[in-house]
Parts: C-alpha cells; sequence; structure tokens
C-alpha cells in the first residue's frame, strides 16, 4: 500500500546481509587467496626454489614428444604443479605469473569500463535531449560491438612495444563500457526526476553540486552491483582473447595461452590442462560468487524477488 | 507501429554508417603501413609497394577511399592486382589479396559452418534455458530451484573453451564415443553433418544458457508477481492457462532481444568454439585473418558482424514491439 | 436478516517475510447477507485488502497463514479443494482491484481477457462470449464497444479500465462483488462514476458488495453497512448512519473527526493585502516523444491570477488539469514556455532576478518518499539548503528547525526511511522553513497520508503560516482538504483556471459548470445527503 522505501543499506547492513551469504563468504575466501598468490608470485615462486624461465630438459621425456616425466605431470616437492611438456619450464611459477597477468587486467579493465560508463551515463541523463540520444545511441553500439572481435583486430595492429596487459586491459575497458552507461544513465534519469533533487534546485544548488550531492550516491549501489558482475566476464575476456592468440606475448605467461598449447597436449598430459582450466574456473566463480553477494546484499529488492509469493 | 518502424530502421541505418566510418578509419590508419604487410619486408621493391598502395587505393585521401569503399558497397568495384584486373560485385565488402579473392565470397564459403553451429545450438539453449528457468521460478526455494541455480553460477563460471576442451578430453580421449569433430556438409551427408556437430551443439549451448536461465526464471517470478495474475486467478482462469498464457508471455518476452544479440554474436561465440573444435568457419577465419594480418578480411568481417548484430537488433526491437504493444507508444 | 452469502469467522492472517511474522488480520467475524452491502473501512495497514483477498482464497500458494473459517456460498473457502475455489472466483464472487493499471494483462486485449473469464466457467464458442463482452462493455459505458472490445489496455484511461474489469465481473454475473479501493487511483469526477456505476448494477442484478476503502465518505454513499478495521480487529460494526453519524468506538469517533468536511466553512480572514506574484498569461507546452513523431502537449494555457501577500490560495484540479505544472512555475522549476510570472514585483524570467529571491519561492513536495534522498541523514537534507545559501548551517540551528516541525530533534542523524511519511513530510516542510521564505508553495502535501496525519500536517502548515508570516499555494485534488486550509480557491480544467474566488462563496455557489460537477461528485460522510447528491449527479450528466 505505501511505496517501497528505499531503504539506504548502511556498511554494517551491507556487511552483515553478506556475511549470512555462505555462497559469497566462500568466493571471498578464494578470490582473496587467489590475489595473495598474484600478489607474492615472485616470492612464492622464490620459496619454491624455482624462476619462470628455466627450461629443465631433464624433466621431460623427449622420447616421448617432451611429455613431462612422473606422475600428475611432474608433480614433486621440488615442482609444486609439475612441469610444462616439452621445455620443463616450473608450472607452479607460470601459474602465478598468470594469475598476475588475469587479476591485473581484469581489475585494471573494469576501472576503465566504469569509469568510461559513469561518465557517459551521468552526462547522458542530465545533459540536453540531444546528447542523451547521441550518448545512447553510442552506448547501445559499444553494448552491441562484438568485444573478441573487435579486440582480435586491435590487438593485431597496434605495435609490439605496446606494454601487453597494459593494451588489454585498454581494449577490454574501451570496448566494454556501455552496460554501465546503460545503468548509471537509467538510475540518473530515475534520480533527476526525484524530488529531492526539484529541492535541491530550489535551494539554489548548480548543476555540479547536484550531480555530485544527489545524484553520485544514488549510483553507487548499482554500479558496483554491476562492475562486481563485470570483473569475472573480464577475466573470460582476458583467457579468450590469450587463448586464441592475441593476448600476452610469450615468454610472458597467461592461463588462457597455457590452455591455448593445451590443447595439442591433453591426449598425453592431462594435468597441463586442468591447472590451467581449473584456475579459470576457480577465479571466475569466486568473484562472481562474490559478485552475487554484493548484488543480493546491496539491493533488497532481489531477496523479496526470490521469497515473495505469486 | 508503422511509425515506430521507420525510426527504428533509419537509427539503425545510421549507425551502421557511424560504424563503418569508425572501423575503416581504425583499421585502415593505424597500422603503420597496410601496403607493406601485403607487400611483405624481403621481397618488397618500391615500385612493387607503390603499385599495391595503388591498387588498394592506399594514394588517394581516406574521405575518397572510404567514399569508394561504400560505393563499392552498393555498386561493386574493380580491384588491380598488377597484372590482372578484378572485379568485386557488390555488395563488396574488399578484396583479399592472401586469399586472392573478393572477402564476401571467402565469408560466404565458411558461413555454412558457422552458421549450422549456431543454429543448432540455439535450438538447444532456448528450449532448455527457458524450459529449466521457468520449471525452477515455479518451484522456487525447493531443492530443484537451488540445484538449478548452482549449476547455473558454475555455468557462468566456466569458459566455453574450457568446457570445450573438457568435452573433447572426457569423449573424445577418455571415453572414445566420438571421434574428433571435422566439418561435413550438409548436402554431402546430413546424418554425418549431425553427428560431428553434436559435441559443439552441446558445449555451446551450455555456455550460453545460464543466461537464459536465469533470465526466464527471475522474470517469471516478477510476472507472477504482478497484479493482472492475480485478476486472472480471481476470476477463475485454470492454473495452466494462468501460467502458460499470461505469466509466460509477461515473463519470455524480454528473451526476444537476448536471443536475437547472442544469434547475431554468430561470430564472437563461433570465434572459440571454432577454434577448440578446429572447425573451418568464420570464427576461424577471423582468427587466421588477424594472424596474417590481412586486413581486408578484417574489416569486412567486422562490417559484417556489425551489419548482423544491428539489423537483428532492429529485427528484436520491432519483434517486441510487436508483441508488447505499450512500446511503440511511448 | 435473509441468509447471508458470505460468512466469516475467528479470521486470523499472519504474514510470513523473512523470518517475520506479522499479524495482518486478527480474529474477524462477520456476515453479508445476499443483496446487501458492506464496507470494510480503514487506514493503511489495517488488514482490510488482506481479508478482502482471503475472500476468494487468493492468499493460497503466498506466504500468508489463514486460519478461522470463510463461508462464501456454502463453499468452505479454507478447505476446499483448488478447483472448488476456481469454479467459485469470478463466476461467483467476483473482485475488483486498487490500481485499474495494472490489473489487466496488458499483452492482451481487453476484450480477449473479458472472454476467457467467461470461457472460463461457461462452456460456450469465442464468438458467444465475444458477444457477452462487447454486451457487458456497453453495460458499462465503455462508448463504441464493439471497436473498443479490440483494444489493448494501455489504449483505456484509467477509469475506462477500472469499467473494463466490472465488466469482466458482470459478464460472469456473480452473486458478490469484491472491490478493493476501487476508485482511489482516479480523480474524484470519475470516482462518482464507478461508484455510481457500481450502484446501478447492484440495483439491476441484485449482488451483494464487499467494498474495501480507506475513505469514509466513499463508504457513507455506498454501503449498508460499515465494518471499521484497525490493526487487524474489528472496532465497530453497524448500519452505516449509526457507524458514521454517531459512532461508539474512540478510534472511529477520531477517524470521523479527521474527515475534512467539504460543507463546513471555515473561518477564513479575508486578505486585501497587494499581489505577492503576478502570474500573467503564462503557457507551458511540453513537447513528448522523439524527435521524428513529436506531440506537443499543452499543460498550461494562459493562466493569469494574482496571489496577495499573507493569503492562502488553493488551486484544485484533477490529474492533468495543469496545477502541479503551474506550481512548479512559480517556484521556476519550471521556466514557462510564455508569459510573465512576477515575484514581488521582480521578473523570474530574469536569471540575476531569479539568484535574489530564489531562497524566498520553496516548495514542500507531494511523495514524502521521493522528496528526500534516500543516502543522506535528515539533518544534512534541513543543512544542505542552508549552506548554499551561506546561512547558518550548524547542527543546533537544524535541531531547532526540527523542534519547530514537532520532530526529536534527536533523530537529526537518522536516514528517511526511519520516519513514517507524516514524519518525513515534517522533514521536507523544515527544508523549506529553514530559509525563511516569504511563498510556500505545497504540492499535494497530505495526498499521500492517511487522514489522521493529514490532519496534522494541515494543523502545523497553519501555525507555520501565522508564525512566519507566509504566503501560502495549497495545490491538491482533494476539495475538502483546500477549503480547510484556503482563503481563495482558483479551480482548474484543462491547463486554465476555470473559476477563482472566496472559499466559501465559491464551494456554497458555484458558477463554472465544471466547478458544480466537481462538487457534486465529492462523496460526502452522510448517507442520506449521499443519496441525494447521487440523484443530482444524474441530473447533471445526462
Amino acid at each position: 500500500m505505501t511505496a517501497p522505501s528505499e531503504a539506504r543499506p548502511g556498511f554494517r547492513v551491507f556487511a552483515g546481509r553478506f556475511r549470512t551469504d555462505r555462497a559469497a563468504v566462500f568466493g571471498a575466501v578464494v578470490a582473496g587467496l587467489l590475489v595473495l598468490l598474484a600478489v607474492f608470485a615472485p616470492v612464492l615462486t622464490a620459496i619454491e626454489g624455482q624462476d619462470i624461465a628455466s627450461f629443465h630438459s631433464d624433466l621431460v621425456d623427449s622420447a616421448r614428444g617432451g611429455v613431462p616425466l612422473g606422475p600428475l605431470g611432474g608433480i614433486s616437492g621440488q615442482h609444486w604443479l609439475g612441469v610444462e611438456p616439452q621445455t620443463g619450464r616450473d608450472l607452479f611459477a607460470r601459474i602465478a605469473q598468470g594469475a598476475q597477468i588475469s587479476l591485473l587486467v581484469a581489475v585494471c579493465a573494469t576501472v576503465v569500463q566504469v569509469f568510461l560508463g559513469v561518465t557517459v551515463g551521468l552526462a547522458a541523463g542530465l545533459g540536453s535531449k540531444l546528447v542523451d540520444t547521441v550518448l545512447t545511441r553510442l552506448a547501445d553500439i559499444a553494448l552491441a560491438f562484438p568485444v573478441i572481435i573487435f579486440s582480435l583486430a586491435l590487438l593485431t595492429i597496434v605495435p609490439d612495444a605496446f606494454p601487453r596487459p597494459l593494451l588489454l586491459a585498454l581494449v577490454i575497458g574501451v570496448l566494454g563500457w556501455g552496460g554501465t552507461a546503460r545503468i548509471s544513465r537509467a538510475q540518473t534519469l530515475s534520480l533527476r526526476t526525484r524530488d529531492f533533487v526539484a529541492a535541491a534546485r530550489l535551494s539554489g544548488a548548480g548543476g555540479f553540486r547536484i550531480a555530485r550531492r544527489e545524484i553520485l550516491p544514488g549510483l553507487a549501489a548499482p554500479v558496483i552491483t554491476y562492475a562486481a558482475l563485470l570483473l569475472p566476464t573480464n577475466v573470460i575476456t582476458e583467457a579468450a582473447l590469450s587463448f586464441v592468440g592475441v593476448g600476452v606475448r610469450p615468454p610472458t605467461s597467461s592461463w588462457g595461452q597455457m590452455l591455448s598449447t593445451a590443447t595439442t597436449w591433453f591426449r598425453s598430459d592431462v594435468m597441463y590442462v586442468l591447472i590451467p582450466a581449473v584456475m579459470v574456473f576457480l577465479t571466475v566463480l569466486s568473484f562472481t560468487l562474490v559478485g552475487e553477494g554484493v548484488r543480493v546484499a546491496l539491493d533488497p529488492r532481489t531477496t523479496r524477488l526470490t521469497r515473495k509469493a505469486g | 507501429m508503422l511509425g515506430y518502424a521507420v525510426r527504428r530502421v533509419s537509427g539503425a541505418v545510421a549507425v551502421l554508417l557511424i560504424m563503418s566510418a569508425v572501423v575503416y578509419v581504425l583499421f585502415f590508419l593505424m597500422p603503420a603501413n597496410p601496403a607493406q604487410l601485403v607487400c611483405g619486408i624481403k621481397a618488397c621493391t618500391p615500385d612493387r609497394l607503390a603499385l599495391i598502395s595503388h591498387s588498394l587505393g592506399l594514394d588517394e585521401p581516406l574521405y575518397l577511399q572510404y567514399w569508394h569503399f561504400l560505393v563499392g558497397l552498393f555498386a561493386g568495384r574493380d580491384y588491380s592486382t598488377g597484372p590482372s584486373i578484378v572485379h568485386c560485385a557488390a555488395p563488396c565488402l574488399g578484396y583479399s589479396f592472401q586469399y586472392t579473392e573478393p572477402v564476401l565470397q571467402i565469408i560466404g564459403e565458411r558461413l555454412p559452418v558457422s552458421g549450422s553451429l549456431v543454429i543448432g545450438a540455439a535450438i538447444l539453449w532456448l528450449s532448455l534455458g527457458i524450459g529449466i528457468g521457468v520449471l525452477s521460478a515455479l518451484r522456487r526455494g525447493r531443492w530443484l530451484d537451488h540445484v538449478v541455480n548452482a549449476i547455473v553460477l558454475g555455468g557462468l563460471a566456466v569458459p566455453i573453451f574450457i568446457t570445450g576442451l573438457m568435452a573433447l578430453m572426457i569423449v573424445c580421449v577418455w571415453l572414445q564415443w566420438m571421434p574428433f569433430p571435422t566439418w561435413v556438409p550438409f548436402d554431402e551427408d546430413p546424418v554425418l553433418w549431425a553427428q560431428n556437430l553434436v559435441l559443439p551443439w552441446i558445449v555451446l549451448a551450455l555456455t550460453t544458457m545460464p543466461v537464459y536461465v536465469r533470465m526466464s526464471r527471475a522474470g517469471m517470478l516478477e510476472t507472477l508477481a504482478e497484479d493482472h495474475i492475480r485478476t486472472a486467478r480471481a476470476y477463475g482462469l485454470p492454473e495452466r492457462q494462468v501460467i502458460g498464457r499470461h505469466a509466460l508471455r509477461g515473463a519470455l518476452s524480454p528473451l526476444i532481444t537476448l536471443a536475437a544479440l547472442d544469434i547475431a554474436g554468430i561470430l564472437t561465440s563461433s570465434v572459440l568454439t571454432e577454434t577448440v573444435f578446429g572447425l573451418p568457419g568464420l570464427g576461424q577465419m577471423t582468427v587466421q585473418a588477424v594472424r596474417n594480418v590481412d586486413l581486408p578480411v578484417v574489416v569486412g568481417l567486422v562490417l559484417l558482424i556489425g551489419f548482423v548484430i544491428v539489423v537483428c537488433n532492429t529485427i528484436a526491437d520491432l519483434l517486441y514491439a510487436a508483441v508488447d504493444k505499450r512500446v511503440s507508444v511511448q | 436478516m435473509s441468509e447471508s452469502v458470505v460468512s466469516v469467522r475467528d479470521l486470523v492472517i499472519d504474514f510470513h517475510t523473512e523470518g517475520d511474522t506479522v499479524r495482518a488480520v486478527d480474529g474477524l467475524s462477520f456476515d453479508l447477507a445476499a443483496g446487501r452491502a458492506l464496507g470494510i473501512v480503514g487506514e493503511s495497514g489495517s488488514g482490510k485488502s488482506a481479508t478482502a483477498l482471503s475472500l476468494l482464497g487468493l492468499h493460497r500458494g503466498g506466504n500468508a497463514d489463514v486460519t478461522g473459517s470463510i463461508d462464501v456460498l456454502g463453499t468452505d473457502v479454507l478447505a476446499a479443494s483448488n478447483e472448488q475455489v476456481r469454479q467459485l472466483r469470478g463466476n461467483r464472487i467476483a473482485m475488483v482491484f486498487q490500481d485499474p493499471l495494472s490489473a489487466l494483462d496488458p499483452f492482451f486485449k481487453v476484450g480477449d481477457q473479458i472472454v476467457e473469464a467467461y470461457r472460463a466457467h461457461n462452456k460456450v464458442d469465442r464468438r458467444a462470449a465475444r458477444k457477452r463482452a462487447i454486451e457487458v462493455l456497453d453495460r458499462v459505458g465503455i462508448p463504441d464497444a464493439a471497436r473498443r472490445v479490440d483494444a489493448y489496455p494501455h489504449e483505456f484511461s484509467g477509469g475506462m479500465r477500472q469499467r473494463a474489469l466490472i465488466a469482466m465481473a458482470l459478464a460472469l454475473s456473480p452473486e458478490v462483488l469484491v472491490a478493493d479501493e476501487p476508485t482511489t487511483a482516479l480523480d474524484v469526477t470519475v470516482q462518482a462514476q464507478i461508484l455510481d456505476l457500481i450502484h446501478d448494477l447492484r440495483a439491476e442484478t441484485g449482488m451483494a458488495l464487499i467494498l474495501v476503502t480507506h475513505d469514509l465518505a466513499v463508504a457513507a454513499g455506498n454501503v449498508d453497512d460499515v465494518l471499521v478495521m484497525q490493526r487487524g480487529k474489528a472496532v465497530e460494526h453497524g448500519p452505516a448512519a449509526d457507524v458514521l453519524g454517531a459512532p461508539s468506538a474512540v478510534y472511529t469517533r477520531e477517524l470521523v473527526a479527521a474527515v475534512p468536511r467539504l460543507e463546513q466553512p471555515r473561518e477564513s480572514k479575508v486578505v486585501g493585502g497587494e499581489p505577492l506574484v503576478r502570474v500573467d498569461d503564462v503557457h507551458q507546452v511540453f513537447t513528448v516523444g522523439s524527435f521524428l513523431n513529436r506531440t506537443k502537449v499543452h499543460a498550461v494555457e494562459g493562466v493569469t491570477l494574482d496571489v496577495l501577500r499573507g493569503e492562502a490560495l488553493g488551486i484544485v484540479g484533477e490529474s492533468g488539469s495543469g496545477k502541479t505544472t503551474l506550481a512548479r512555475m512559480i517556484v521556476r522549476l519550471l521556466r514557462p514556455t510564455s508569459g510573465r510570472i512576477r515575484f514581488d514585483g521582480r521578473d523570474l524570467a530574469d536569471d540575476r532576478a531569479l539568484r535574489e529571491v530564489r531562497r524566498e519561492l520553496q516548495m514542500v513536495f507531494q511523495d514524502p518518499v521521493s522528496s528526500l534522498n534516500p543516502r543522506r541523514t535528515i539533518g544534512e537534507s534541513i543543512a544542505d539548503p542552508l549552506r548554499v545559501q551561506g546561512e547558518d548551517a550548524s547542527r543546533q540551528r537544524v535541531r531547532e528547525l526540527l523542534a519547530l516541525v514537532g520532530l526529536d530533534p534527536d533523530r537529526i542523524d537518522r536516514y528517511p526511511h526511519e520516519f513514517s511519511g507524516g514524519q518525513r513530510q515534517r522533514i521536507g516542510i523544515a527544508r523549506a522553513i529553514g530559509l525563511r521564505p516569504r511563498l510556500l508553495v505545497c504540492d499535494e502535501p497530505v495526498s499521500a497520508l492517511d487522514v489522521s496525519t493529514q490532519a496534522q500536517i494541515i494543523r502545523l502548515l497553519a501555525s507555520l503560516r501565522s508564525e512566519f508570516d507566509l504566503t501560502l499555494i495549497f495545490v491538491a485534488h482533494d476539495l475538502a482538504v483546500v477549503r480547510q486550509v484556503s482563503d481563495r480557491v482558483a479551480v482548474m480544467s484543462k491547463g486554465a483556471v476555470v473559476e477563482l474566488g472566496e472559499t466559501d462563496a465559491l464551494y456554497d455557489n458555484p458558477t463554472h459548470p465544471y466547478t458544480k460537477s466537481l462538487l457534486a461528485a465529492v462523496p460526502v460522510l452522510d448517507p442520506e445527503l449521499a443519496r441525494q447528491r447521487r440523484l443530482e449527479r444524474g441530473l447533471l450528466t445526462p
């Protein structure tokens, strides 16, 4: 009977809701471990006593085309995850570096997407009708654009001198702001017709003050929710680009690139396929779970949706 | 409705023109020199370079190049490959000096592969995704709903190249239920065609499906909570009719847009699928063209994809307006 | 008393939400005899709607626990099988809902929905059902029913959709009609039409009626008996004339006392001051739609009026009359398409002049949910205008303002959702008053509130008005509320002021036909008077 109250979930309310979500907590723990792995990759590799680049031809069976010696792809005390077929490079070191690349690219791309998206969304929502029409069309194009194809093409024509991870983050970010823009615009449009914005104008507040004080705080919840789900998508995109061979360049390693090489090895060295696959899966899953948890905790409507009777 | 259609279509044309210009500028301006790339490094004499530059039209100002490209699109154009002159009929998307074929012809040869892949997979993911989503909404809160929810989350977390690799490893290597997929044209042997595509279909459908499960479930729950469903029940409509007619209609209409976009994204999804399964479709061709820096092919492909996406998007909007009469009024 | 068609005993309804259990209905019993009309009256949260829904078994499959017994035409609604309940619904007991905009399926034609409901209970072919649909649509007053049967709900106005829903019920000729706030979302003249329609149909078919409403006056004119509910319990039950004329329960007495009376004159002080605001031939044209098919909507067409210093000017009109647009132009939230508005001699179209008087033009908004930023504390919301204008925005000042509007100053750091609708309206008033404006425009300030809260807010505005020497513009659709507040009243219709005059003179002797029809449509508390009004309305609109 009364309109649904737009409860402002304080951080404590949010944290409380998040904590009761077991899947989200599990995701947060796994994601945390992955971040630690990425941050301390060189340290952990040093503790293992290995490095990324050294070839270990003694650890692969050259007679059988270079399959690692020993069970499970050569897993041992010295090589925690075994070695790469053919070259015998330490797999743990390469996986840890892959985590660095994967998270770095995904996080930076998300930041770019959110920044561009919110800026465009705000401008479209608050600007004149013409500005809105043009920006909305642009966002539609950006959303409809086949990111993989376009990145494929872009990544080919950019000179090799450009640092690859940065380029990846930029390409994914610049091509993927459409969703955030759309959400920000919709929210801005809905907020700007609220009476509290009218009240601010009545008090003599200017456009910039209104955008910052009245509109921007209202964008936080939907944008954070969306960004939390963008991050795992970006992890997948990076892996996919590396998989088709336009990601980071050797000798830098990435999970997608390993999977790509692994396609020729999965008859003989199963672990070489499984390990990067599991890493990608765990990363995407854990961040998706965190994102889901954030969404449910920030948006009371979803809880109502799942519980409301028909 | 007609006015709405006119507006949507003219909007789409505008988008296409802008997009073609952007793509054209980006790809013919950014790299050092496309003629150099075609010409190669070792065997390239200045004369040859100039010839290639000329035949690619690179010695003209940019706006003229784009204009010729547009003209080619609608009226066709000629390319000189040194000794001979090749006519590229309208709609001419460009000419590949590496394949020595017009781009559209190359695309045409590969299209059946990607088309078969996507159409089969789309049938699977639409029917399974919507079916499971609706069922899960009707059983909300019970164990089936929870299981589906968990599977959807898991499914969202596995990219297609991992699902594909796992499927190949398990089905073709360990269990040896079937050989590695190869492409057999439909008109050659329909049975073999289907047999070879079963695995790619399932894998592509499985990775696309979770979004559909989720959207149809959410849409169903939302519609079921709407007032008009209560009205239908209050007037004694049988539950079968309440759900089958009124709830489904409201819940599934938003999926039209999603499905159109996904089907339009043939190439995006096929790049990875075809790479994993080694199918000679448009996706694989894209990757090859990119590796070989075959710019006309890349530009042609990107434009074609853009075209397909815009067309599918427009069709989806029109379809949606036809289903939901309120849209064209607003 | 003849046999009862509905019999409710010890009804208890509990709602389960997120670990909480809320008791909406707590031991309710009543009977409805064949052909009679019962009004269930109460403020929001009294459990009246939950009761209405449970009569048709619409709680099934939801998150409500219903115990006690409900007998509808010999069917035990709580114990019956789904199929038994289905056969009862629509066919023998039908329901009309509050929000006509969402009650019909937007994807299907209106006629098809009636056909579908009709065929759910009658074994007839589509053609016969369609004939029936046209017949009932025609009967409920849909013009050109044979063509409109193929219209979609969005092509109908709110009133027409409500008629269509009534037609759906009529098609099945049920013995009982349950109407849950059937006119709350409608304008007062449309409300009168719908209520008259239900009245006439009952006279024709002899169906019984349960009318659920928050508006005592709506009940008064349309039912034989009234049941007053408060927090899930019946506090009073008896013949309408007795309950509303001489209430015995304390709660009913308060409720009746809080209802603003249309016919009650007000001790209006006659203000003869010079004009503070001069509105001169003002127009507002909105363009809607995209740039390829624009349509122009004339929201305000040539309004000229003066607002006198120190007076309270009421502006009444139905939805779409342009009253809110006019109010927003006066405080310069909207720039008039043409015409001039002067405040204290200064032209508001001039940006510099506007900046000088900005703080003197303040507004109180209709929707207490949307008028406060949910992400900022109320203290922030009140302090912000002071800060913008470079005034003292200290906590002490904000606390004073809170105390002034009757709120606990210690709640300064709370967020809007922690306050009730009435309290939020007080916060909005504190924000507006903080700048010491000379003109306060109130746009439907009480229409979202329960009657008892309405009365409190109106008292607060009156006391602030005398304390700060305010000039007040009071925009509302509720004629009785406007009469209580205003010294002069302007009646708006289709973007123009059709009548403007001293309050009592205008209410007692309206001259414009529109004002007359508006006043005749207002429901009144006295059942006898309501009957007379209905007859008058019949004469007014042929």
